[in-house]
């Protein structure tokens, strides 16, 4: 029986299909049903910015409103990836301009993006209403003002955690004068102040404002001056509270906390004094996010506000939190999500603090609902992984930073193998898993085993041989992301998995030991791969068998780049010629 | 558990027919083993079974390894200023590094060094040169590569002149000279 549906029946309904790994999966389904799809996926997600041409994205999709690009590896974040290396946005942008004007919503991540793009997405998207820019550099204060000029029916502007050329406060005073689209301003990154007379205009012709994110510059009087103004918040970060309590000023504050009867989530907090915290329990009961990642404030007042915290679904602390306070944490926010805890003194000598392993068996055992994990913590054991494991099966994401390298169970001095293992084993919906601590080639035999649906994978410090390689490509299924530093494997594994890479959206290796001559070997073999040799000395002029510093692996439609910068060498790269540039703009 | 051993053979055995550059009869690979990272000082494949995992050579550094622990900048910088705020235990006093020639900067912490010559062995390891011999007279003889710095008042300075406590005070950033501009700073006495 062929059962053919008229194609506006199919496109009514595809359309109900909103995930894009669905629309994938019914993309392959046979030609109608790829031609039906494309054209009608709003919603575009390009995972790695050199996997595929703007232009072949603009063609498939003549539809798109969305676009969201990811630029750089993720280790970029730690510095592993030298400036200049590329993630330009400028090409994507020019694209769009050019052949999808309707173009509504940009969100970049580790992109460089500069004043030039800003304007001309300011110029080329007549209903342009979202920009989310998250670590992204290249780009000045003046780029966001063009975009606050110009796009009239803007509602979202966020800037999180990027490194922009501040070049004043002034880009707040070109928003349009009469009432804005506004629902999320984000500006917390910006160093410089803004003329809290502008932000208090600004907010009060606003009216859909829900989401609002200030920078360290606004302080406690403007923080309780806009509050006033903008009681319906949902999302507020604050400012600073460096300025010595004033009576009058912290009552002030209290007042307008108690008036944001609909806060969910709390952010900012930077350098926030114990004596403030009380301004904010009226708003803890309803709270289901909260941020004190930059609150250096300590464990009893830390615990004071967290207790009555009963709804919190989300909740980023530093590890001055102790074992203590996340035993609170663990008997009061039973709704609790996620959980991320952060070095205080982040680098290798840690402070003394007391946040150990126990800190997160307390919250695994009373928080029934936990499922996403970050922490950073000197030294672990096996019992506790072993006892998170047993506790939290329902764990999607795990990412445990064992601060010290190479630092076995510091109870048996075994490595960490029987407790990752117990996590792969055990955590069923595992999607992402970071490792860390004293681990043999036998922790990745397990993870290889157990954890099937995993699809990113960090590893730093681990592994004996190429065994653990062979491993992770040969056994994990779902593996898209796997990034790897400073383990002791070779090319073996490497090239007898060669294949596996292509299943994979990119693969990075830095500080291993893997020769030129396997990523020539790997280049020639594997032509819809892109090897990027990332070495400072350019690896052509050493021996085939010695080692690359940095390994960027990722495949691509799109072949070679053309903008790669001298440290970046490809089997593309011709020597006499030299690096071929495009206008980056 | 015998299929695992099986499996531990099998990949063995792909040595022999695995794809490698070099003549027939060489095992390169394993001889320019480069340690391109000063902390991955493991020990060779072969000790997979040993009881205790305390490596031959001493642990990595504190505070030289590049992006450890995987903190973003950003976080490391936000909280960084407000601890040198509040705190004036001189903790943290981080400068930039550059080095002629190299596309990268990179970021070290003067307060985790006591003085000049582990100043001068962490910048060796991490931007893989050697120094010369220093004298007060000739400044570093012996290399292409002087180690230099900027100080508060924007002059650039050959690293070792001033007391160390004057050094961590007023050094702004660091650059490792190549080169004939080096010796021309060498030389001034």
């Amino acid at each position: 029986m062929n059962l053919r549906l008229p194609s506006k029946v199919l496109e009514h309904i595809i359309s109900f299909i909103d995930s894009n790994e669905d629309r994938n999966s019914v993309s392959l389904v046979c030609k109608s049903w790829f031609e039906t799809e494309r054209k009608t996926r709003k919603r575009v997600f390009v995972g790695n910015c050199y996997a595929i041409t703007p232009a072949a994205v603009a063609r498939r999709f003549p539809e798109m409103r969305s676009l969201t690009l990811k630029g750089k590896p993720h280790f970029a974040d730690y510095n592993l990836v030298p400036d200049g290396w590329g993630g330009y946005a400028w090409p994507w942008i020019e694209a769009m301009a050019k052949k999808s004007p309707s173009l509504e919503e940009i969100r970049l991540k580790r992109m460089v993006v500069t004043d030039e793009c800003l304007e001309l997405i300011a110029a080329s998207f007549k209903d342009f209403k979202v920009l989310v820019l998250t670590s992204c550099e290249g780009f000045s204060t003046d780029g966001i003002a063009a975009i606050a000029a110009t796009c009239r029916n803007l509602r979202v502007l966020e800037l999180r955690e990027c490194i922009v050329e501040d070049l004043g406060g002034d880009w707040l005073s070109y928003f349009p004068e009469t009432s804005t689209s506004l629902v999320s301003l984000d500006f917390s990154c910006l160093d410089s102040e803004v003329k809290l007379s502008d932000l208090e205009r600004l907010v009060s012709r606003s009216p859909d404002l829900k989401s609002l994110k200030l920078n360290p510059a606004v302080t406690v009087d403007g923080l309780e001056s806009l509050l006033r103004r903008a009681p319906q918040l949902t999302e507020l970060g604050t400012g600073s509270f460096s300025a010595e309590l004033k009576p009058e000023a912290f009552s002030k504050l209290s007042e307008a906390f108690t008036n944001c009867k609909q806060l969910k989530c709390l952010s900012g907090l930077w350098d926030v004094l114990p004596e403030y915290l009380p301004a904010l329990y009226s708003v803890c009961p309803g709270l289901t996010s909260l941020n004190l990642s930059y609150a250096t404030v300590r464990m009893p007042d830390l615990v004071e506000l967290l207790r009555r915290c009963s709804k919190l679904q989300k909740l980023w602390v530093m590890d001055l939190i102790e074992d203590k306070g996340l035993e609170t944490v663990a008997s009061c926010c039973k709704e609790l999500r996620e959980l991320r805890v952060f070095p205080s003194v982040p680098d290798l000598d840690a402070t003394n603090v007391a946040l150990t392993e126990q800190g997160l068996v307390f919250v695994s055992q009373g928080c029934p609902k936990l499922e996403s994990v970050l922490y950073f913590c000197v030294q672990f054991t096996n019992a506790a992984l072993i006892t998170i494991a047993r506790n939290r099966p329902n764990i999607k994401c795990f990412r445990l930073c064992v601060i010290e390298p190479f630092a076995p169970d510091y109870k048996t001095n075994e490595p960490l193998d029987k407790g990752f293992k117990a996590i792969a084993e055990r955590c069923k919906y595992l999607q992402r898993l970071s490792v860390s601590g004293l681990l043999t080639d036998k922790a990745f035999k397990y993870i290889a085993k157990h954890a099937k649906k995993v699809r990113m994978l960090s590893v730093a410090f681990a592994g004996d041989s190429d065994l653990m390689l062979h491993h992770l490509l040969s056994g994990c299924e779902s593996l898209k992301k796997l990034e790897i530093r400073d383990c002791p494997f070779g090319d073996t594994a490497l090239l007898e998995n060669a294949s596996k890479l292509e299943t994979m959206r990119s693969l990075w290796l830095s500080s291993c030991f893997v020769s030129f001559g396997a990523c020539k070997l790997l280049s020639q073999k594997m032509p819809r791969l892109n090897v990027e040799v990332i070495d400072e000395h350019p690896p052509e002029t050493r021996p085939e068998s010695s080692p690359v510093e940095r390994i960027y692996i990722y495949r691509t439609v799109a072949g070679p780049r053309l903008d790669m910068p001298e440290f970046v060498w490809t089997i593309h790269k011709n020597p006499e010629i030299g690096v071929s540039h495009l206008a980056i703009k | 558990m015998s299929t695992s051993f099986e499996k531990m053979d099998e990949f063995v055995n792909l040595k022999e027919t695995e794809l490698r550059l070099g003549l027939p009869g060489t095992d390169n690979v394993c001889e320019e083993r480069e340690k391109v990272s000063c902390c991955n000082k493991r020990a060779l494949p072969s000790e997979i079974e040993s009881s205790t995992r305390k490596s031959e050579t001493s642990p990595p550094r504190k505070g030289q390894i590049v992006g450890w622990p995987p903190v973003r900048s950003y976080r490391k910088n936000n909280i960084q200023t407000k601890k040198n705020e509040s705190d004036n235990e001189g903790q943290g006093i981080y400068v930039k590094v550059s080095m002629d020639g190299a596309p990268y900067l990179r970021k070290i912490d003067l307060s985790c060094y006591k003085g000049y010559s582990e100043l001068l062995k962490a910048l060796e390891m991490m931007f893989k040169f050697c120094v010369g011999e220093y004298s007060e007279r000739q400044g570093y003889e012996g290399s292409d590569f002087v180690p230099t710095y900027e100080d508060k008042d924007g002059d650039w300075m050959l690293i070792g002149d001033v007391p160390w406590e004057m050094f961590v005070r007023t050094c702004k950033r660091l650059r490792i000279m190549k080169g004939s501009e080096a010796k021309g700073l060498g030389c001034v006495v």
